[in-house]
């Protein structure tokens, strides 16, 4: 019996160590993924030590959601797109305008059930444009979507050239209403946001159209041979990211209860810099929305500190610019120790 | 080859042309070049002249563009380089000397050669794509210009720095001469020598150039940092022209444009062939739209969007689906038989 056990016990630590080097090799996209989520975690525990404790409240953790709820919904549409290997540079205009349409609408006297479609569908439409622009006239996704965003951001100054205030009683609710667990809260918005990642997560890893656009940006031509309707699934990819897109517009009206049209010049950027932190890699067909989630926590709880040290502006770029440096030089790393085991 | 280049660059100069010739009919002045104390003056001219950073910036975006990279940073570049020069010029005794101007010009073209030699490093040795790499120095070169002005607008006077960008040389513009001389040194460099055919081997295949022997890690950083000295220079036009550094606005969304410039003259964001004519015919088409644009009288906030129309009526014309259209009806079969065929003729190429 004894003997028996022995015998049996080396071979099943090999199995598992088998096993679990299977899952590393065969879980590698998840790597980066899981970095962010370390590298969060530090975050947090730096920011506890630097500011004494005072960082990890319920307070700042619920006020975390709420201030990046409209990047987050961002980041969830811009993952699909650099699944399929694309990039969507008109994220930032779409949503000012998507905005300023909103908030141009409720000013006039139109209901919300009229305004909140009209936004979604007009973030819908330039996406639309753009995907039409990349699948079928094969223009490079990133030239499709400048133009997307020139567009974006001109259509913005036509709607209106000044800030318009929203005192439409259901957007504003979306801000105001908090729903409260102790000293924790979250309003609609974040659980807007919140839906939208488990939505976007389930459409990328239960059916058909997600497997589609993981294939896309593994190699286009396979997913062509075997049959993949890749046309479509390219630009539905885009016109989620612009449905996101104005989404996110109506989370940022609701945030700031006015539209205004000089909003999101530059957070197109913010968004890649996320989905980049949370681990999806550029060049497309590896990545999750998890992480993308990840990612805009760990930008969103960056600034968070910096702005709990006071630091200026110019210092706030630079910062935000190393850290980004550093996520990658990580990520790097850790893909290439990953790679060389496997 | 001579005449698959040519075939690729007609399109780019139709358009131009048509925008001249349409500009010239709704208001004649637009043609007209008058002569002014022996300087020339005229709507034509003020496009020359005002090209001048874009022109700079797109040359030098063309050559990363050619290596598969791309340059976000040269807007910031373009911040720091304007403020680098203005806070030397503003803090030495005599800011209306040559001297100190020119002391002002090399060092910041010095530190922009270093910023892009940055962006080479992450590039070409640490192996991050190019649009993060650059992204990086995007978002923390602005910072750093802020930090050299302190938050402010510097503003200087001085003549000889004023005489960079408005001032006249013979009869034209000084700005338009910088413009021509970076055209004649990048494509002396490129296509007299063989840097050209190595920085487009390494853009079509890095890793056979590689195995070929190319040493592909010092062309794509050469690249960066002629990038990183384009715009180094253009910051410092652009600060001339408004006598003050701003590190806010220098350069702002002029990657944007230079990219833009870059692909309507017809390079492949995909790397490989590049076009130095179709790039200066790019800059050109975006300055005389800009022009067009300030004549229609649409209000310079909605500028964007007939910017945007207009691009994506150019890149439908140019794709390869119009393309084959026009040549040979709407027949999917054919299409992809001649998008087979131009791939193979490429590739018989890159074999030869």
């Amino acid at each position: 019996m004894t003997s028996q056990l022995s015998f049996e016990q080396p071979s099943r630590y090999a199995a598992l160590r088998r096993v679990s080097q299977k899952a590393l090799v065969r879980h590698s996209a998840m790597l980066p993924t899981l970095a962010a989520v370390v590298i969060l975690f530090l975050l947090f525990i730096g920011a506890e030590i630097l500011l004494k404790g005072d960082f990890v409240t319920p307070r700042t953790m619920s006020a975390l959601l709420l201030d990046n709820a409209y990047l987050l919904v961002l980041a969830v549409g811009m993952t699909f797109v650099i699944l399929t290997a694309g990039i969507d540079l008109s994220v930032g205009s779409v949503m000012a305008f998507t905005g300023i349409l909103g908030a141009k609408m409720l000013a006039d006297g139109l209901p919300a059930f009229i305004a909140i479609p009209a936004m979604l569908l007009g973030g819908a439409a330039i996406g639309l444009l753009i995907g039409i622009l990349v699948q079928y006239f094969q223009v490079q996704p990133f030239i499709a979507s400048l133009a997307g965003l020139f567009l974006g951001r001109g259509l913005t100054f036509v709607v209106s050239q000044k800030s318009i205030r929203v005192e439409d009683s259901a957007t504003l609710w979306l801000q105001s209403t908090r729903f409260r667990f102790g000293d924790w809260y979250i309003t609609p918005t974040g659980i807007i946001a919140l839906l939208t990642v488990a939505v976007a997560a389930f459409v990328l890893h239960f059916t058909r159209f997600g497997r589609t656009i993981y294939a896309i940006g593994g190699n286009e031509q396979s997913a062509k041979l075997m049959g993949l309707r890749v046309g479509s699934a390219t630009v539905t990819a885009y016109v989620i990211s612009g449905l996101c897109g104005g989404l996110a517009g109506l989370l940022l009206t609701a945030y700031s209860s006015s539209g205004y049209p000089r909003n999101g010049i530059g957070t197109e950027l913010d968004a890649i810099a996320a989905v980049v932190i949370g681990g999806t890699l550029l060049t497309g067909g590896r990545g999750y929305v998890v992480g993308s989630m990840v990612g805009v926590f760990v930008y969103g709880t960056i600034k968070t500190i910096i702005s709990f040290m006071g630091a200026e502006q110019a210092w706030m770029k630079i910062i935000i610019g190393a850290l980004l440096l550093l996520f990658i030089l990580v990520q790097r790393v850790i893909v290439a120790r990953s790679g060389a085991k496997s | 080859m001579k005449a698959f280049l040519h075939s690729r660059l007609v399109w780019p100069v139709g358009f131009l042309i048509l925008l001249i010739i349409i500009n010239s009919v709704a208001r004649p002045e637009f043609v007209k070049v008058t002569m002014r104390d022996g300087e020339l003056y005229g709507a034509l001219i003020t496009i020359l002249r005002q090209s001048a950073p874009l022109m700079l910036v797109a040359l030098g975006m063309t050559i990363v563009i050619a290596t598969r990279g791309i340059d976000l940073s040269v807007g910031a570049i373009m911040a720091v380089s304007g403020a680098v020069a203005l806070t030397i010029i503003a803090e030495s005794d005599s800011p209306g000397a040559v001297s100190t101007v020119l002391i002002a010009v090399i060092v910041a073209i010095l530190v922009s050669m270093v910023l892009g030699a940055w962006n080479g490093l992450l590039v070409s040795v640490f192996g991050i794509q190019p649009i993060i790499a650059t992204l990086v120095l995007m978002l923390a070169g602005r910072g750093a210009a802020l930090l050299i002005t302190k938050g402010e607008i510097t503003t200087v006077n001085s003549d000889p720095l004023a005489f960079i960008a408005s001032g006249y040389l013979s009869v034209l513009p000084f700005a338009f001469f910088i413009s021509v001389a970076a055209i004649v040194a990048i494509a002396l460099v490129e296509r007299r020598t063989a840097l050209g055919m190595l920085t487009e081997s390494v853009g079509i295949n890095p890793e056979a150039s590689r195995l070929a022997g190319v040493r592909s890690r010092g062309i794509i950083w050469g690249a960066y940092i002629a990038s990183g000295a384009f715009a180094g220079i253009a910051g410092i036009i652009y600060a001339s022209n408004i006598k003050a550094a701003d590190a806010n606005a220098a350069g702002e969304f002029i990657e944007l444009y230079a990219i833009l410039a870059v692909v309507l003259g017809g390079t492949s964001l995909m790397g490989g062939k590049f076009s130095i004519a179709g790039t200066v015919i790019g800059v050109f088409i975006i300055k005389t739209l800009e022009s067009t644009i300030l004549f229609l009288g649409i209000p310079s906030a909605q500028k964007p969007t007939f910017f945007g129309a207009v691009v994506m009526v150019v890149v439908i014309i140019q794709s390869p689906r119009m393309r084959a259209w026009m040549r040979k009806g709407k027949d999917g079969v054919l299409n992809t038989l001649i998008r087979r065929s131009a791939a193979s003729k490429q590739a018989e190429e890159v074999a030869s």
